[in-house]
């Protein structure tokens, strides 16, 4: 079901299986996920609040141990974070004590390596953000500190890029201009993306594939191939089909039984 | 709480990171909340207001002819202020020196202790208890017993002060550090970055709003800890002047040191509102 289409697997999943030891006890997040991603595909995973989504993303990017399981990257067991792996975190996550310009450079701070100007205001111009470099987060609205963790993420030019709910926060409009420029820097720079959300059309205008999470323990309920041409537009949401793959995909999570307790956590 | 710490936490966002609920003498809004002077306007309000009071004063003194061991003009304190400043200027040296060396002593242990205590909760825990009893006690009740040990140098007082302002830093830097963001902390891991480096570039940012309250407060207990065992004993400095002046009905010269340390403290006030500005105005 997870098998790759593309030309090559770029990042494999293979039985991922994750604990937490919680003080209120055991919490199974994740339940023998699997999945294949192909090099330059731009796949989404959905399902319900807490059913693990986050969970998996950080053990991709090797911020998490999983309990069970494996990640390969290029073949290669991922055992902790990657420098070819980029991150877009949940509201933008931007150090609200520095410059927009030093928020970015901050990989390259971290990895003790001179910062790559010209692609840095490169990747600025291209989000519309050059020449606020020197502007603190607070002084940007929600989704120009969302274009700047990108450029960010984007800096030291990773090959995968994991985006955890990057525009849950951003107001209808603004999600719809992301969405948008999330798709022309995918398809400008044929990064390999791992998109996350809870929103079920954002999930069908962006991926090639939508993968489908059971509630908790997250288990992989069923892979949606996308199919609509690129680059496109945001009138193809309004289509018959976009209509009906949406439904599905919303029939398919609804399907499940209704989870029990802590409804709070591990989103 | 150690980078370990991500695979036993499950990552939680958008919620607001817990204010600090631990016994802190004051908070942000120490610095924050401060009076933010701006206009001329307000500030010709301001002197005015001080002219206002200390001429008045001057009247009525002068009028109803209070004696001066009750209270002194405000023109016999300045003027005494003026006259006895180069022999007070050797004074004030001693009482900064021994404030700077204590609070130099408690404020960089504080520091210390709060950065690696909070890496061990439990150790933070068994600790803490303690570290409130340093915090309440007033540390002037130990000076008698310091000078009986350490004689009348500036030993003895500067242990004081250390020991009054050391724990006043660390509660409120402790307090900073605990300030936790999963979410931060995960952004520099996922660059691959070090504890150490996340410690720099995350947690001291993160606390330094903190810290600074905790350096301001540690500095304004110091400076009451040693003047009070300038008071208590010794022959030297300006608490020493105070009982000196004051055994002496002295009343214009007991007013001018008075001045003095005000001065002092509003310098210390001001001084730290600048770096809160300065370091950790992003806090706001």
């Amino acid at each position: 079901m997870s098998e790759a289409k593309g030309p090559r697997a770029k990042l494999v999943v293979e039985n991922a299986t994750k604990f937490y030891e919680t003080k209120s006890g055991r919490v199974h997040a994740l339940d023998n996920y699997s999945m294949s991603v192909s090099e330059e595909e731009f796949v989404c995973v959905v399902g319900p609040s807490g059913c693990g989504k986050t969970t998996l993303l950080w053990s991709l990017a090797g911020l998490h141990a999983l309990t069970g399981g494996t990640v390969k990257l290029d073949n290669a067991p991922v055992t902790g974070p990657h420098p070819q792996i980029g991150m877009v975190f949940q509201e933008a996550n931007l150090l609200p004590w520095r410059t927009l310009q030093r928020n970015i450079e901050l990989p390259f701070e971290i990895k003790g390596t001179r910062p790559d100007k010209t692609r840095i205001d490169a990747l600025l111009t291209r989000v519309g953000l050059l020449g606020f470099g020197g502007k603190m987060p607070r002084e940007l609205s929600g989704g120009m500190q969302q274009r700047a963790a990108i450029v960010r993420a984007l800096s030291f030019n990773p090959s995968v890029l994991l985006m955890d709910e990057p525009f849950g926060a951003l107001d209808a409009f603004t999600r719809d201009d992301m969405n948008l420029l999330v798709e022309e820097i995918w398809l400008e720079t044929k990064k390999t993306i791992i998109f996350i959300t809870h929103n079920i059309a954002e999930a069908v205008f962006l991926s090639d594939r939508v993968f489908v999470m059971t509630s908790r323990p997250g288990r992989l309920a069923k892979v949606f191939p996308i199919s609509f041409p690129r680059p496109r537009p945001l009138e193809i949401m309004a289509s018959r089909e976009a209509f009906d793959l949406v439904n599905e995909i919303k029939g398919q999570i609804q399907h499940q039984p209704a989870r029990p307790a802590r409804a709070e956590a591990a989103e | 709480m150690s980078e370990d710490a991500l695979n036993d936490n499950i990552p939680e966002f958008g919620k607001k990171a817990k204010p600090p609920q631990d016994v802190s003498i004051t908070n942000l809004t120490a610095l924050s909340s401060g009076v933010n002077i701006q206009t001329t306007r307000e500030i010709v309000a301001i002197v005015g207001l001080a002219v206002f009071i200390i001429g008045s004063a001057e009247i009525l003194l002068r009028v109803f002819q209070v004696p001066a061991y009750v209270m002194p003009t405000p023109s016999s304190i300045f003027l005494a202020l003026f006259t006895e400043m180069p022999f007070l200027a050797a004074h004030i040296y001693y009482t900064l020196v021994q404030l700077l060396m204590g609070y130099a002593i408690g404020a960089s242990m504080g520091l210390v202790l709060a950065a690696v205590i909070t890496q061990f909760p439990f150790a933070e825990k068994i600790i803490a208890p303690y570290i409130l009893l340093l915090v309440t006690t007033p540390m002037l009740a130990l000076v008698p017993l310091l000078i009986l040990r350490f004689g009348f140098g500036y030993t003895p007082r500067v242990i004081a002060v250390a020991l009054a302002s050391g724990p006043m830093v660390m509660i409120n830097a402790a307090t900073g550090f605990r300030r936790v963001d999963l979410a931060k902390i995960a952004l520099a891991r996922s660059f691959g970055a070090s504890t150490l480096q996340i410690f720099t570039k995350i947690r001291v940012p993160m606390a330094m709003p903190m810290i600074i309250v905790g350096l301001m407060i540690g500095a304004i207990f110091g400076l009451l800890t040693s003047v009070g065992a300038e008071m208590v004993g010794g022959g030297f400095g300006l608490g020493n002047r105070l009982t000196t002046y004051s055994s002496m009905i002295r009343m214009p010269q007991f007013f001018a040191v008075i001045l003095i340390l005000a001065t002092m403290g509003i310098l210390i006030y001001v001084f730290f509102y600048w770096l809160g500005k300065r370091f950790a105005s992003w806090e706001a």
